[in-house]
């Protein structure tokens, strides 16, 4: 049994040693350094490009828009993105014309020689004046895109509560800093072939932006994911961006062009979290069930529109958390702003949805005086139920489960008890948060994919598989491994990979969406299934068996004939299968489970085919002089269906739950018109191991029948309930609920300010 | 290209700055290589410190500590004499950066560098450290209140160079402490600090106070005022009131993106709230 076990990490080895190649890693004798030159201002129009004199222009290459010979575009959603400004730009950091040159030093020393002359045209800068439309920058209403979804009777519902709760949430840009920074290679082929090679999360959207831009077949276009140094989301669609610039450069200089960004650079030219400005209304009864609804969620959406519709539906169908309410209507929109575009990043609109949603959880509990537990207990969702799209919940709902352990783990009701020594001034606190996480694409995006990946038979007698689904870190190809050497009766070292390349491995979709496990190895899982039915064919005609009868066990594959066991091992009964055809391959595609239905329209039906469940307790201790959190303990309880691999969904769960943790408490990106005045790491400030204690992680197991042994997605979900379930531990030391996070001590301390005062 | 000097000799760093201006120090580098990295020029000739080992010594007089300016702040958390006589030098230097800056950053470095969120700063500050500054023209001694002549400006000539620290003990009366609020546990640049340093009698008296701040005006500064509000009297909840408020009237913060100028101000109150506080309870 391989499944279930925590091997060693597939790469682990190469990238400790120091033997893994990042794309920098990558030296061409001819290559030559790519630089981008951008817009400072937030929105205006470009007036002239001037070259100064005391720099040798003839060192260099230049690239601008009208050397796109197809589209001008970031192939993506809406096509809104330029590649390169034409003659507007729309936010600070706005690429507008490239460099290519033998050094990078001489591309910089260029770039310094370029001054670009504009126009200043009124820039809209916030959620509140996108909304006021007074400036218009995106159709007639600065919206990207809306949704509603409604269910019951919301406005009679209303009449008859008891209670109603309202508050305002907001919550901020994060960037996803990922260690590697953005980095391609591109070389132009003489016969019009463009290869790119990079870090990336999704070879074949940067293949289709490519493609497009230049209006190229399938073919001629090839990209590599080289080894990637972490994603978060932030390398979903962004490195399209930077591969268009390479490739320009190198079709127009001839030589292999690379780009990597220094991290001030990355900082503020890659996408970032939206920020969201959320509203809740809710009515209940006295003992606190909820019976209406009415949540508002505004995102911003920045210059373009990139992935904001598909965040922003993740976000609306996220916005009630796992209760149930049968009256609800949630809001949803994504506005325009001249700051630059945000994007994919872990969680994918729902930890700022369930941010406020958990939050406004607590200020509900304050508000009636139940404690958070029941007030949890008597709303969530349990088996059988319906969620607010109108989804029933028929398996794997491990609601109770989660919460259970994580109260009886973190000890949870003895410690709210807890009193404070009388003279500290230091205050605890303890806080939950309860929430989920669809697996996969949203509504029938699944469907539209149509995910594949392939399994081979190698010379060797081993097994290949052939994705597109990217090991950033995550650790796809150690539980891709697992999976089917548990299939075959192999050891996950029996595995192997072809490379990463869209000529060589067919689409599984992007690895995004905490889909990589949960349906891309599900399909890994069904290719290596008919592998073996295919061997065990092959073989039963050899041996005149059953090919039913055929075992795949321990490396061999045994059978029974005349009351012996006869067995041959995995890399003879290999040879034997090929020896006709010279190989051996089978292709798997994802189709949904039985009975999903989704209607795109009314936004309703099963949004997700399944759900993970998790509960936060976080303690804290708040120093009541310079209102500075400690987080003293993290105890976490995660419904993970099946753990392939234990150690590394702990570590999916503590890396996610950190990343929360920072969003929560920390990280911050500072504007002053339209620019960011913090792009490095000495002032956007992320938490340090020492801002992190010792976690608790509990992995319960309900599985789900359509994953890969029941395995669910859990990628994104442990960047969910973090931040609500430490500002409610704030909360619960200093009385005062913040309602913006990051909850800096400056945020505390109005808080507690403003309490003060209305006491 | 540039042009590196490494002496070995003090005396031949006091020649080559004699000779060769316009020139930069560097001693650790930890917060030169920051600037350059930022775009920040190159100059076309360094000094390097690093070779003058004679700046490295860590000397015990009867009543003051000599430290070399190229002491690091490792050393510094190592050394006997330091932990015992100035335990809150100590304390200041275990809260810059983390391991690897603590192993080269050096004291010298963070006095030069001028920049008010200086972690040290107030601890030399609140203890009357004197500075001994050397050049061709031989040494002279500055007292630290008097270094700094400005945001990021001090007394040194172009031609000079900071070579010792000497910094008075800590008294076995005398109860010290330092604070520093940054941003996270570790590689953080403070909010605000602050350096106390009282004789308090058994009546809980206060004979004697020294408070600097730092990150709450333009360069480190004693807080005057409120160490005279202090001084010659007994805590009790009306001196730790009026204390707060001398405190939150006499500091000169800034919202930046860091901060902002509110909470500079109330924790600075708060803290020497804090230190009386806990000093009365003590
Ligand atoms: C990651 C990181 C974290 C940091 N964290 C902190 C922190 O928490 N707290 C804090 O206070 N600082 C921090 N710093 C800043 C820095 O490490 C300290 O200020 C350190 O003491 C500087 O010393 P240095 O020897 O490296 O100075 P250098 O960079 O070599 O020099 C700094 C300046 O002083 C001048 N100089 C140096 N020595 C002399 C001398 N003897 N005579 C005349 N001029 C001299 C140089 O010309 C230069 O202008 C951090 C820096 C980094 C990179």
């Amino acid at each position: 049994m391989t499944v279930g076990q925590s091997v060693n990490r597939k790469e682990g080895r190469d990238k400790v040693t120091g033997a893994a190649k990042y794309v920098d890693d990558y030296h061409f004798q001819d290559i030559w350094y790519g630089k981008t030159v951008r817009s400072t201002v937030a929105h205006a129009q470009i007036t002239g490009i001037e070259f100064l004199a005391g720099f040798d222009w003839s060192t260099v290459v230049l690239a601008d828009y009208r050397d796109i010979t197809s589209r001008n575009i970031v192939a993506l959603i809406y096509d809104d993105q330029p590649l390169l400004a034409e003659s507007l730009v729309r936010h600070v950091y706005e690429p507008i014309l490239l460099i290519a040159a033998p050094t990078k030093e001489l591309a910089e020393l260029a770039a310094k020689h370029v001054h670009i002359t504009y126009k200043k045209l009124p820039a809209v800068l916030t959620i509140e004046d996108s909304l006021s439309a007074e400036q218009k920058i995106f159709g007639d209403d600065n919206v990207f895109k809306s949704y509603t979804v409604t269910r019951g009777n919301v406005e009679d519902a209303f009449q008859s509560a008891e209670v109603v709760v309202e508050e305002t949430y907001h919550v901020g840009h994060q960037e996803q800093l990922y260690i590697e920074t953005n980095g391609i290679i591109a070389t132009a082929k003489s016969d019009g072939t463009i290869l790119i090679q990079g870090s990336m999360q999704c070879p074949y959207y940067v293949h289709r932006a490519i493609k497009e831009l230049f209006g190229l077949p399938d073919e001629k276009v090839v990209v590599v994911q080289n080894v990637t140094g972490g994603g978060f989301g932030g390398k979903e669609e962004f490195p399209s961006v930077v591969a268009g610039h390479a490739a320009l450069l190198a079709k127009k200089c001839g030589h292999p062009v690379k780009i990597v960004y220094e991290r001030g650079e990355d900082f503020v030219a890659s996408t970032k979290r939206h920020p969201a400005v959320i509203r809740h209304r809710t009515g209940l009864t006295r003992d606190g069930r909820l019976i209406a609804a009415e949540i508002d969620l505004t995102f911003d959406g920045g210059a373009y529109c990139t992935l904001s519709p598909v965040v922003l539906s993740r976000g609306v169908i996220h916005a009630l958390g796992p209760y149930k309410c049968p009256n609800i209507r949630v809001t949803g929109k994504v506005v325009a702003t001249n700051t630059p575009p945000n994007g994919a990043f872990r969680g994918f609109g729902v930890p700022q949805a369930c941010f406020a949603s958990e939050m406004h959880m607590e200020n509900i509990s304050r508000k009636l005086d139940i404690s958070p537990v029941e007030l949890r207990r008597k709303n969530m969702l349990h088996q059988g139920d319906y969620t607010l799209t109108g989804q029933q919940l028929t398996y794997s709902v491990g609601t109770q489960q989660v919460l259970d352990a994580v109260l009886e783990r973190s000890d949870y009701l003895a410690r709210r008890s807890h009193k404070q020594p009388e003279l500290s001034n230091k205050r605890y606190g303890i806080g939950l948060s309860f929430y989920y996480h669809g697996g996969g694409f949203t509504g029938s995006g699944e469907e539209k994919i149509k995910g594949q990946a392939a399994v081979e038979l190698t010379a060797e007698g081993t097994v290949r598989i052939l994705t597109a689904s990217t090991e950033i870190g995550q650790g796809t190809r150690t539980i891709f491994s697992q999976i089917v050497a548990q299939e075959l009766g192999l050891r996950p070292e029996d595995v192997e990979f072809e490379e990463n390349d869209t000529s060589k491995v067919p689409d599984s979709g992007p690895t995004v969406a905490s889909r990589t496990c949960m349906v891309v190895g599900r399909v890994v899982q069904m290719a290596a299934a008919s592998l073996k039915e295919e061997m065990a064919k092959r073989i039963a005609s050899l041996a005149q068996c059953q090919a039913s009868e055929i075992q795949f066990e321990g490396r061999h594959l045994l059978w029974q004939k005349d009351g012996e066991i006869i067995s041959v091992s995995f890399a003879e009964a290999a040879e034997r299968c090929m020896s006709r055809t010279g190989f051996l391959k089978t292709t798997a595609q994802y189709s949904s489970p039985p009975g999903i239905k989704w209607d795109d329209v009314t936004y309703s039906g099963d949004a997700y085919p399944v759900y993970a469940y998790a509960a936060d307790v976080v303690e804290v201790e708040v120093d009541m002089d310079t209102f500075e959190v400690k987080i003293l303990k993290v105890t976490t309880a995660t419904d993970v269906g099946k753990a392939i691999n234990p150690t590394l969904a702990e570590g999916q769960i503590e890396g996610g739950t950190v990343q929360a943790l920072g969003y929560g408490l920390f990280e911050e990106v500072a504007w002053k018109d339209g620019k960011i005045l913090n792009n490095r790491l000495t002032n956007y400030i992320i938490p340090t191991s020492l801002d992190i204690p010792d976690m608790e992680t509990v992995l319960i197991e309900n599985p789900y029948p359509y994953g890969p042994y029941g395995a669910k997605g859990i990628g994104e979900l442990p960047m969910d309930g973090g931040a609500p379930a430490l500002v409610a531990a704030i909360a619960d030391a200093v009385g005062a609920v913040v309602t913006e996070i990051p909850a800096t001590p400056e945020r505390i301390m109005e808080a507690m300010e403003k309490l003060a005062v209305e006491a | 290209m540039n042009k590196v000097y490494s002496p070995k000799e003090l005396s031949e760093a006091f020649q080559i700055l004699n000779s060769y201006q316009p020139l930069k120090i560097v001693a650790g580098g930890t917060d030169l290589m920051v600037g350059y990295n930022s775009g920040m020029p190159v100059p076309d000739q360094l000094l390097n410190l690093w070779k003058l080992d004679e700046l490295r010594h860590i000397d015990e007089y009867p009543s003051l500590l000599k430290i070399g300016a190229l002491c690091t702040y490792t050393q510094l958390i190592k050394d006997e004499r330091v932990r015992k006589y100035a335990p809150t030098l100590v304390d200041a230097a275990k809260t810059i950066g983390a391991m690897q800056i603590q192993n080269r950053g050096t004291l010298g470095g963070n006095i030069v560098n001028a920049s008010p969120a200086g972690d040290c700063l107030p601890v030399l500050a609140a203890f009357d450290a004197v500075i001994e500054i050397g050049s061709v023209r031989g040494l002279r001694q500055v007292p630290f209140t008097d270094f700094y002549t400005g945001y990021r400006q001090t007394v040194l000539a172009e031609d000079e160079m900071v070579t010792n620290i000497l910094l008075p003990k800590q008294k076995t009366e005398e109860s010290a402490k330092f604070y520093k609020v940054g941003t996270r546990a570790a590689q953080a640049i403070s909010k605000v600090m602050m350096s106390v340093r009282a004789s308090i009698d058994a009546q809980k008296c206060v004979k004697e106070i020294a408070i600097a701040v730092g990150s709450v005006a333009p360069t480190v500064i004693r807080t005057r005022l409120t160490e005279m509000a202090i001084r010659g009297l007994i805590i009790d909840e009306s001196l730790i009131a009026t204390a707060r408020k001398e405190m939150m009237e006499e500091v000169r913060p800034i919202t930046d993106i860091r901060s902002n100028e509110h909470y500079r101000r109330t924790v600075s109150g708060n803290l020497i709230a804090k230190f009386l506080r806990e000093n009365y309870l003590a």
